[in-house]
Formats: structure tokens, C-alpha cells, sequence
């Protein structure tokens, strides 16, 4: 099969990385000698030696720190966490040092850091390794946060992360490692501020992330057939979100949905509704529709698990109600 | 009950055994050789411990005047170490990571007592801008890592500092030496950074210096009733680690074991814990009524105050005169007014940037 693997898309940009530049080095669990826990690393460890692919002890909060330290002294680290749940232990340091330390330095550091792993819902995995932390991280200021959700952006995006002189929170998502799409050729990367317009569309805007554009795709196609034309965006950029591109698309279609998997309460869509009602308030025909997880922690149970988070089909139901009767409900 | 509990804050705070058990540990040190110093070390060791002392005193006058806000923590009674292990280093060549009582540290490492005042004093010329405050010093032109208000946190980012000296050396084949000293409290060696740092640190052989500053209270916390085993240094054995206990009132005994971990970690031999015992002669901030500690406590290591040693052992030694040591204490107060003045002097950060620094960019 032609094409290149979404956890190898990763491992391309990061080896590309590390080959141009030898202050990029790689830390985490299982990083080096086994490879990544999604072998993102494959292989780096053999290429670059255990001390630019360093495998550490179970330490998120530690070793997260020795990267802040690492990157103010001149260095530009990858952190992998094994699962970006497992952050959560690392909190403080990505809050406290990772985000603020630019600024209560009154800019002494710069703090060049990639701080990367598998998130969201995968296949009953769960309530612990289901988390979607970029909603806890969204409120942490001076980082980056950027989700993606194909190969191809998935490679541009890591290239331009670790080149990128402040800290970026980057959300790979445990169900997507496997989606095969053949790369542009040669060195490319992609803006981690600018939202992926995937497809045109003149009815309604669909804003949303990682595995839920794929979700999305599908409820596209359904309402396609239906006469409904989506205009559907990738926010690729969780933090900052690219209001232009978003705010074009509402002024074009006057209507929107913002699919995401996170919770609702306190999710990413709760702030980007807030920002749209305060930009594009003037331009909507209807309210602004958020689609969410539900507010649990996520099921074990198969059947639970997939009541928790959003279906295409109720993308589709939501987008012909709003099209058809103005709201939802 | 009642009982119980009183018999216990006796023991925290009056009990004269807690005292011979202070004195026991002072008077049994494990190794204890020294550093051998000259007439111009001498001199330079008091000139930073004077400076280190009268600053601090000079905040809390600024503190008590209005002049700086916020949580402020003075390190008198600990001068010896910050000037024992920073005085031993490198500056702007090894590296320094402190917590919120840090402003000796920086002075110490180099910073201009007048960026450390006007930091203090909230101005743009501070050395973190105004931006940071008492407990946010930073300078990375002095290599100072930085002020870290939250427990135990900076222990990592020095252990950064550590790795990208080995990465150096190793990884990239450079001429890296530098090592990295984190100073920290007691009551830090009972949060998990410290551990999983030690870890680490012995496992790849970073050069770091744990520097303990075991003053014996975290706040209101004696040492005795947070931590089972009360002899932080000897933990460094269970990660394999050379660990020393220091007089820490005793800047020559405190140089001297710096001076053996830094030579082990530029010969690339690893980490080293460092217990230094010291007590602080203020309350935890400027804002704590400094109730628990008992005079008795109090008076037992004001007797044994790092200035006044060091200032017995030069002059005792003849390699200084009274009379000098008493002008480098006049050139020091003028220093320390200076950079009042300076500080008073000196411009606000400029409301149109207030969200500077925030981003590498800008
Ligand atoms: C994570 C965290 N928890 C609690 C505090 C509040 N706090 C500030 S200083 C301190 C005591 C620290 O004692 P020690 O480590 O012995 O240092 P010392 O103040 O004696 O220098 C505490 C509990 C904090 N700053 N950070
Ligand atoms: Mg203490």
C-alpha cells in the first residue's frame, strides 16, 4: 500500500528534526530502546543514542521540568507523554514553568518545547486513558496547543512545532496513528496557528478537531446527499484559534456547529462559542450549536462509550434542524 | 490528649534535648574538612555574605515602609550557604536554580543588588523586568535559573540545566563542564520532584549539586513532625548517591563540601546532596507572626551566626583585620543604598506592555 502511516508521519518529521538541527532530543517513557508506546520514535534511538532519545523513569513531573530546564539552557526537547493523560502529573511544571516562566523572567528564557502524545477517546480504553486534556491545558497562558488529524498534517504540523521557540502542547489522538496518506515530497510544514479549511461549502460552517474531523467527513457526505452544502473547518489551532479563517466562514454561511470530543463543561468549543458570540454575533442566523461528550468520565462499556461522545449521525440531525427550523430543539 | 499535644509542641519548640540533638549533629559532622582560603577569598566570602545579610535587612525595613508587597521570604542566618556553594562555582559558567527565598542567591550569582531591588520594587529594571517579584528572580545573563514560588518545582528545571551539560558533552561532543547547584528547604525533601530528581540525577550522572537548606521549620512545620527519617543526607544512599552533612552556619565547612561535589561532577562522577544544617533568624516571610520557635531555639543559633564566625576565623586566622572587615561593611551599606535609591528612581513597566513576554517573539 502506498502512503505513509500517521505515527510514522510523525516519526519522518521528528527524525527530519532531529537530523537538522542536534539540539532536538526526545524524552519520555519507553521513548528509546522500545520506541514510543505508538512507535513514533522507532528506531530514533539506534540512530541518535540514548542521550538525544532518553528513555526516563515514571516521572511526569520531573522529567517535564527537566525539559523546561533543558530548553532554558539552550536545548529544544520533545516531551512524549506515554498518554497525555498522564500530564496530569505534570501539571505544575507545564502550567507554572512551561507556560509562565517567559513572562515572570520578564523574558531572561525562552522555553523551546514540544510537549506531545496519544489523547482523546480510543476503544474502551477507559475513564483514565480516554482524557482530552487540551480543554484543562486551554486556560494555561503563553503555550501553544495544536491537534492533528491527518498524515500529512500531522508531519507539517511537528516540524513546524519543534521549530517553533515556545512551548507546544500537540495532541495526537490514539485512534488516528493508523490513517495512510501519501506525503508531499521534500521538507514541508504546516502553520500551527492556521485552521485546515477541508471543504468548501455555502450552507453551515462545521468547526472541528482531530478524530472528530473524520466523524465529520461522514456527516458532510450524508448531508451532501440530503442537498445540504457543509463548509467544514479542522481548528488545527486549539490556542490561539485562527478567528479569521473561522469568522470568513460564519460570514459566509451565517450558521454553525462546533463538534468536539472533549466534555462540554469548560470544553474547547465553550470558549470558541464565547469568541464567535463576541466576533460574529451580527453574522449568525441562528444561535451557535455546540456538539460534545458527554460530561462522565468515559464508559468502559462499548455501547456506553459511544453514547458518550458524538456520532455523525447527530451531526446531521443538528445541521438539518438548524438549516430547517433555525436551532436545535 | 491534651497532654499528648502539649508534651508534643514542647518537643517541636522548648525542649532543651531537641537543642543537644542540633548540637550533637553539628559537633558529629561525617566530614567536615574545611576549605582552605587566602587573604582575597577570605575578604570576597565576607564582602558577599555582608552584602547577602544587610540587603535582606534593608527589604524588610523597604517591606515594612510600603515599598515591596507581595510574600517575602529573607534568608538571614543562611548567608553561609548560598556564599559557600555559589562563591565555590562558576559564575555565568555553572548554573542556579533557587525557590522563593532567593534573593541572596541571585546576589550571590552576580546579579546587581540594584536589578534585585528594583525587581523587588516591581520596576522595569528588575531583573525579571517587574514581571516577576520577590519569589521570580531570574537572569540569564547571570545564569540564574530562577526563583520558583511552588514547592520543589525548580528541582527539575536544574536538573535540565544538568542534563544539557552532559547532552553537551555527550551528545555533541563540546567542552561542557558547567554544573548546575538547586538550593532548596527541608520541608521540599517531602515532595516527589526531590526524589524522582535524585533518581534521575545518580542515573545518568548529571552534574548537579542538591543543596539542602534544612533551617529546620517549613512555615509552621518543624522538620521532626513532616519527616520520618530527619537526616536528609543520608537518603542519597538510597539512590547510591554521595551525600555530605554540613555545618551550614560555617561558610569555610560549606565551601569545602562544594568544592569535593563540584570537582565529582565536572569529572563527570554525578550528583551530590548536600544537608546543610542552618536556621533562619526571621519568621518563613515578612507576613508571619514567627509564633511556634522558641526563644531557647532561637537564641542557640543566634550564637552561632554565619557572619560572625567567618569574621572570628579571618581575623583570628590574621589574614584580615577588624578595621577592614568594618570598612567592607560601610561599602556594602552604601551599595545596599544605592540600590534603594536606584530602585526608587526607576521607571514602572509601561502599561502599553503588558502582555510582552509572553511569547519567544516579543
Ligand atoms: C507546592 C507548594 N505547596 C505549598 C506551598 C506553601 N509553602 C511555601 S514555603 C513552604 C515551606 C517550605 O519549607 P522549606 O522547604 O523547609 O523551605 P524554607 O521556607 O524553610 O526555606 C510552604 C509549605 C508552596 N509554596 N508550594
Ligand atoms: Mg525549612
Amino acid at each position: 500500500m502506498k502512503g505513509t502511516l500517521l505515527f510514522n508521519a510523525l516519526r519522518e518529521a521528528i527524525d527530519e528534526e532531529m537530523y537538522r538541527d542536534p539540539l532536538v532530543c526526545v524524552m519520555g517513557e519507553d521513548v528509546g530502546q522500545y520506541g514510543g508506546s505508538y512507535k513514533v520514535t522507532k528506531d530514533l534511538y539506534e540512530k541518535y543514542g540514548e542521550f538525544r532519545v532518553l528513555d526516563t523513569p515514571i516521572a511526569e513531573n520531573s522529567f517535564t521540568g527537566m525539559a523546561v530546564g533543558a530548553a532554558m539552557t539552550g536545548l529544544r526537547p520533545i516531551v512524549e507523554g506515554m498518554n497525555m493523560g498522564f500530564l496530569l502529573l505534570a501539571f505544575n511544571q507545564i502550567s507554572n514553568n512551561m507556560g509562565m516562566l517567559r513572562y515572570t523572567s520578564g523574558g531572561n528564557f525562552t522555553i523551546p518545547t514540544v510537549v506531545r502524545g496519544p489523547g482523546g477517546v480510543g476503544r474502551q480504553l477507559g475513564a483514565e486513558h480516554s482524557q482530552r486534556l487540551e480543554a484543562y491545558f486551554h486556560a494555561v497562558p503563553g503555550i501553544k496547543i495544536v491537534a492533528c488529524s491527518t498524515p500529512t498534517n500531522a508531519k507539517g504540523l511537528m516540524k513546524a512545532a519543534i521549530r517553533d521557540n515556545n512551548p507546544v502542547l500537540f495532541f495526537e489522538h490514539v485512534l488516528l496513528y493508523n490513517l495512510t496518506e501519501e506525503l508531499p515530497k521534500g521538507d514541508y510544514v504546516c502553520a500551527l496557528d492556521q485552521a485546515d479549511l477541508v471543504k468548501q461549502g455555502s450552507d453551515i460552517t462545521i468547526l472541528t478537531y482531530s478524530r472528530m474531523r473524520h466523524h465529520c467527513l461522514k456527516a458532510v457526505e450524508l448531508l451532501e446527499g440530503k442537498g445540504i452544502e457543509v463548509e467544514l473547518i479542522d481548528l488545527i489551532s486549539l490556542k490561539p484559534f485562527d478567528m479569521e479563517t473561522i469568522s470568513k466562514s460564519i460570514r459566509k454561511t451565517h450558521r454553525v456547529i462546533i463538534v468536539e470530543e472533549c466534555m462540554k463543561t469548560g470544553g474547547i468549543a465553550a470558549e470558541l462559542m464565547s469568541l464567535i458570540t463576541e466576533n460574529c454575533f451580527d453574522d449568525l442566523d441562528s444561535p451557535p450549536v455546540r456538539l460534545s461528550s458527554q460530561d462522565i468520565p468515559t464508559p468502559y462499556n462499548g455501547n456506553l462509550e459511544n453514547l458518550t461522545i458524538i456520532q455523525p449521525h447527530q451531526i446531521v440531525d443538528a445541521a438539518e434542524k438548524i438549516i430547517n427550523n433555525g436551532g436545535v430543539d | 490528649m491534651n497532654k499528648v499535644m502539649s508534651n508534643n509542641q514542647d518537643k517541636t519548640s522548648q525542649d532543651p534535648i531537641q537543642h543537644r540533638e542540633h548540637a550533637d549533629r553539628l559537633s558529629n559532622l561525617a566530614n567536615t574538612k574545611p576549605a582552605e582560603i587566602n587573604r582575597e577569598i577570605g575578604l570576597n566570602l565576607f564582602k558577599d555574605m555582608t552584602l547577602g545579610r544587610r540587603f535582606e535587612d534593608k527589604c524588610a525595613e523597604m517591606y515594612y515602609r510600603g515599598k515591596m508587597f507581595g510574600f517575602v521570604h529573607l534568608y538571614n542566618g543562611q548567608e553561609a550557604i548560598s556564599t559557600g556553594v555559589i562563591g565555590a562555582m562558576k559564575r555565568k559558567h555553572d548554573w542556579f536554580c533557587s525557590t522563593y527565598r532567593d534573593h541572596v542567591h541571585a546576589l550571590s550569582a552576580g546579579v546587581p543588588a540594584k536589578e534585585v531591588m528594583s525587581e523587588l520594587f516591581g520596576k522595569e529594571t528588575g531583573c525579571s523586568k517587574g514581571r516577576g517579584g520577590s519569589m521570580h528572580l531570574f537572569s540569564k545573563e547571570h545564569h540564574l535559573l530562577g526563583g520558583y514560588a511552588f514547592i520543589g518545582e525548580g528541582i527539575p528545571v536544574a536538573l535540565g540545566a544538568a542534563f544539557t551539560s552532559k547532552y553537551r558533552r555527550e551528545a555533541l561532543k563540546e567542552n561542557s563542564d558547567s554544573v548546575t547547584a538547586a538550593f532548596f528547604g527541608d520541608g521540599t525533601c517531602n515532595i516527589g520532584q526531590f526524589y524522582e530528581c535524585l533518581n534521575m540525577a545518580q542515573l545518568w550522572k548529571l552534574p548537579i549539586i542538591f543543596v539542602v537548606e534544612n533551617n529546620k521549620w517549613a512555615i509552621g512545620m518543624a522538620h521532626d513532625r513532616a519527616t520520618s527519617e530527619t537526616e536528609i543526607w543520608r537518603k542519597a544512599s538510597a539512590f547510591g548517591m554521595s551525600g555530605e552533612e554540613v555545618d551550614g552556619m560555617d561558610v569555610l565547612a560549606v565551601r569545602g563540601a562544594a568544592q569535593r561535589a563540584i570537582e565529582r561532577a565536572r569529572a563527570g562522577e554525578g550528583p551530590t546532596l548536600i544537608e546543610c544544617l542552618t536556621y533562619r533568624f526571621r519568621g518563613h516571610s515578612l507576613a508571619d507572626p514567627d509564633e511556634l520557635r522558641s526563644e531557647k531555639e532561637k537564641e542557640f543559633w543566634a550564637k552561632r551566626d554565619p557572619l560572625k564566625k567567618l569574621k572570628n576565623d579571618l581575623t583570628n586566622s590574621g589574614l584580615v583585620t577588624d578595621e577592614e572587615l568594618k570598612n567592607i561593611e560601610k561599602e556594602i551599606d552604601l551599595e545596599v543604598n544605592d540600590a534603594v535609591e536606584f530602585a526608587l528612581n526607576a521607571p514602572e513597566p509601561d502599561p502599553s506592555e503588558l502582555t510582552k513576554y509572553i511569547w519567544a517573539e516579543n
